[in-house]
């Protein structure tokens, strides 16, 4: 049969000549080979002391920014939460007292906005979704945690803190 | 015998005991970390500058974990094993010479615990007490995959001791002793065995892989096939001093080679140096450092190549290793008969 990629090999299964067959070049070769990664840079990255350098567009925690005044730009239209597709994002909206003008930009914002890390799969999705520019995925890793409740990030984890 | 005699026996044996553990503790972890560093990583490095505490750590966690005698087990034998492999692995440096003999307070002091003229054959009997370790742990733990490497263990350490003591017996035939320090004092100079006995050599080393159940002859503990292989059902010290005596057996047996093969204490110039101390401690200092370098040889040995199967093990010791001992015999006969000796 002709082959369709002319990438076939025949393998076959040779006897092994005499210097083969006593091992040890074998054995010789191979420490060789161990001897040369032992003098190699290590590629460790020695984590907590240092840490890797990401990418212009590497999807960290998620960050819900202020618009140049220092109000928060999130109305609460729960555009990201339907197109969160591991539906880690809940949030209440509410409406906007008089007097809270330099805290939120529009009449309505929102008073909760928890983002489940643990659901979180940061595709980013949220950030494409969002019409007022509010969320980012511009953070660090997410971080370890004991419980599961330390995973459920709420505004005061999420949201930049004023003079940024 | 007068009390100084007890005092310099007592006071070298300790020194001997404690520096065989220190340095299979730090075996421990120079296994490790070069066991980073053959694999491009960086080892234990958290426990201490460089990871050195690591050892204690590890000891810490050994003793101060939950102890589990199986219900079903022989509690004696179940002891025992893991005792008696400790035990045995440490006797066998009563024979070894450390160093020639220094004179400190107007008396010569031999650094060597026992000047047996058997030397050799001490540490035969000693090194096949050892499997008896292995053995009894695995069959008292009533599991049948500690006992699958026990049997294995004690087959693997007959096959190979048949080659080793045949390796042996050219060397013997060169030096015409059975004496540790004897042999030492023949190689003085860079007069080593190894130079005259080079199959022979090849041959006692892989068997001493095989003696202290390292890879690639680390069946009766094999991960893959056998959990655990003996010390599945260990739990604690008793597991730890399992680990242990392997690492104390590889210093022994590294000692050993380096006596026989290696020149023991002796390094090249050493009739030029006036004091016969001074001799005697770089002497000490040599002795460990060929020893050093073959623990590093095992550790090298063990990230390079893998196990073997267990009929290629038998294949091995049956039909390669004990057929070449015999041929080394028969040319290191015809040697001496040509060269004498």
């Amino acid at each position: 049969m002709n082959s369709l990629t002319n990438r076939k090999k025949v393998l076959a299964s040779k006897q092994m000549n005499f210097w083969e067959r006593i091992y040890l070049p074998a054995i010789i070769n191979g420490l060789s080979i161990t001897m040369k990664h032992f003098f190699k840079k290590r590629t460790t990255v020695y984590y907590p002391e240092e840490k890797r350098s990401f990418s212009e567009n590497f999807r960290g925690l998620h960050s819900l920014k202020r618009d140049e005044n220092g109000a928060e730009r999130c109305t609460a239209c729960g555009l990201c939460a339907l197109s969160c597709p591991a539906e880690a994002i809940t949030m209440t909206a509410a409406e906007r007292k008089p007097g809270e003008e330099l805290l939120y930009r529009e009449e309505k914002y929102a008073s909760v906005y928890e983002i489940n890390m643990l659901r979180c799969i940061f595709c980013g999705f949220c950030e494409e979704a969002c019409p007022k520019a509010a969320i980012y995925l511009d953070g660090d890793i997410a971080k370890a945690g004991y419980i599961r409740d330390e995973f459920i990030f709420g505004k005061d984890k999420l949201v930049e803190p004023i003079n940024k | 015998m007068d009390i100084a005699f007890i005092i310099e026996k007592l006071i070298l044996i300790s020194a001997i005991l404690g520096i065989s553990l220190v340095i299979a503790m730090y075996t421990t972890l120079a296994e490790r970390k070069f066991a980073g560093f053959f694999q491009d990583r960086v080892g234990p490095n958290r426990a201490g500058p460089w990871g050195l505490l690591q050892p204690l750590a590890d000891g810490v966690k050994l003793f101060t974990k939950e102890e589990i005698i199986p219900t079903h087990a022989s509690t004696f034998l179940f002891v025992l094993g893991p005792s008696l492999s400790m035990f045995t692995a440490c006797i066998t440096t009563a024979v070894i010479p450390w160093g020639q003999d220094l004179f400190l307070f107007g008396r010569q002091v031999s650094l060597q615990v026992a000047d047996i003229n058997v030397g050799v054959l001490y540490v035969f009997g000693v090194v096949s007490l050892g499997v008896y370790g292995v053995m009894i742990g695995g069959w008292a733990s009533n599991n049948k995959f500690s006992l699958l490497a026990a049997v294995r263990s004690a087959s693997q350490n007959i096959s190979y001791e048949i080659a080793m003591g045949l390796s042996i017996i050219a060397l013997l035939m060169m030096t015409g002793t059975l004496s540790l320090r004897e042999i030492s004092e023949q190689q003085a100079g860079m007069n080593w065995n190894v130079f005259y006995q080079p199959l022979g050599f090849l041959i006692f080393m892989i068997c001493s892989f095989a003696e202290t159940n390292r890879t690639p002859f680390d069946l009766p503990e094999c991960e893959t096939e056998l959990v655990g292989g003996h010390h599945t059902e260990y739990s604690s010290m008793k597991l730890g001093f399992y680990l242990f005596a392997e690492y104390i057996n590889m210093f022994v047996s590294s000692a050993i080679m380096a006596s026989l093969y290696f020149g023991g204490y002796n390094y090249p110039f050493m009739h030029l140096i006036s004091n016969p101390n001074v001799a005697a401690l770089i002497g000490v200092a040599a002795f460990f450092t060929k020893i050093l370098l073959f623990i590093f040889f095992f550790i090298w040995v063990r990230w390079t190549v893998p196990r073997f199967r267990y009929d290629q093990l038998m294949k091995l010791g049956w039909k390669v290793l004990i057929p070449l001992a015999i041929v080394n015999i028969a040319l290191t006969g015809a040697g001496i008969l040509i060269f004498g000796k």
